[in-house]
């Protein structure tokens, strides 16, 4: 009975219950970060990494595909970390962002957006032809997939692409997105990745706006809006350059080579 | 009073995300361009506005000041609900194609802040 009702009161608070999760789980990877590391490792790069390994376990165990939040009790954690609230607390860091900082780093910001949907596009598709894809729109649709989880399945779509090859797009998108997550502050010193300038033109090469925010949070929470502010673009200018210009010029050197 | 700092940035997000939908509808691609951005470009305008006479009070900043720190555990709790699964178990060429890109990017993160800083000067 005790047992029965307990649950009844988390699943039925789901985002109040999503904010103890979250709380205690931060609680421990700050103190992890404290005990064992000496804070050399960021609590938060800790408690991002624990968190993936939660959606591990909890989408094996129920085969869905939200992570921890397929289980009821943790239902919450879907909502607390849906697309709503992540723009809204990504806005709320813009409060205290100098204008001069972005202004300065505008136009580089810009062209690291283009030239990353292109980047990671030819890269994408270059894998897809290694592994021995040769018409033009799986490759696309996978290079595309390669730019963000969204920009893939809207370029699949949009060209006609079959389902597993959009599932594939999406597939290669989420690893995207989880590895910049993780990457970012391991390899953030090693980039050059410490000021307002260098973290615009990161997220606009990046693109994946979750990977760009949770890698940030890890690295230095300061540089969240300038990362996010060219990240937030990246998609946009995914899906128009994928299914278009890219998927051309896909089709017009596999015309060539076959 | 804390609630119009909280109004002030549902305000701007709603602003951001319905000229984000516009801007893609007008370019023809199924997705917002650029609407957090276009919000977070107009928190920082509104919030330094205070040079002509529209000052925000503590609570008010406070009301800002909460979602900016609740940041970090949303992204714990996105972290948490991502599909892991489906990344790891579809097959290395997703793996592959998406660990490249990744790498590819970080290489040319210093390369075009270098140029970026040389041209600025």
């Amino acid at each position: 009975m005790i047992a029965d009702t307990l649950t009844q009161v988390l699943a039925g608070n789901a985002l109040i219950t999503a904010f103890l999760f979250v709380g205690i789980l931060v609680w421990i990877s700050y103190f992890l970060s404290e005990r064992l590391t000496s804070g050399r490792v960021h609590g938060s790069a800790i408690a991002i990494a624990l968190g993936l390994v939660i959606a591990y376990v909890g989408g094996s165990y129920t085969g869905g595909s939200r992570g921890i939040a397929d289980l009821s009790l943790f239902a919450g954690v879907a909502v607390m970390g849906g697309a709503m609230f992540r723009d809204f607390a990504i806005i709320a860091t813009a409060f205290g962002a100098h204008l001069d900082e972005l202004k300065k780093a505008g136009l580089v910001g810009g062209i690291s957006v283009v030239l990353g949907v292109v980047l990671s596009f030819s890269v994408g598709a270059g894998m897809a032809v290694a592994f021995g894809y040769t018409d033009a729109v799986s490759i696309s649709t996978i290079g595309a997939g390669a730019a963000t989880y969204i920009v893939g399945p809207v370029t699949g779509t949009a060209l006609g692409a079959d389902s597993d090859v959009i599932a594939l797009s999406v597939a290669a998108g989420l690893t995207k997105s989880i590895l910049v997550m993780i990457g970012t502050p391991l390899v953030a010193a090693r980039v050059g990745l410490d000021d307002a300038y260098s973290a615009m033109v990161y997220g606009g090469l990046m693109g994946t706006t979750s990977g760009v925010a949770a890698g940030l949070a890890a690295t230095d929470p300061k540089l969240v809006p300038y990362g996010a502010m060219t990240a937030t673009f990246y998609t946009g200018v995914g899906c128009l350059l994928a299914p278009s210009v890219l998927f051309l010029t896909v089709r017009t050197l596999t015309q060539a080579t076959l | 009073m804390v609630v119009y700092g909280v109004a002030l940035l549902s305000f701007c997000m709603l602003v951001g995300v319905f000229a984000g939908d516009l801007l893609g509808q007008m370019i023809g691609v199924e997705a917002n361009v650029g609407g957090v951005g276009v919000a977070m470009l107009l928190l920082i305008l509104l919030s330094n506005l205070h040079d002509h006479g529209l000052k925000m009070s503590a609570p008010t900043q406070s009301g800002i000041n909460f979602w900016n720190a609740m940041y970090i555990p949303i992204v714990v709790a996105m972290a948490a609900k991502q599909n892991v699964v489906a990344a790891l178990s579809s097959g290395w060429l997703a793996i592959a194609a998406g660990t490249a890109a990744v790498v590819a990017s970080f290489v040319l993160v210093p390369v075009m802040a270098r140029l970026g800083r040389a041209r600025d000067r």
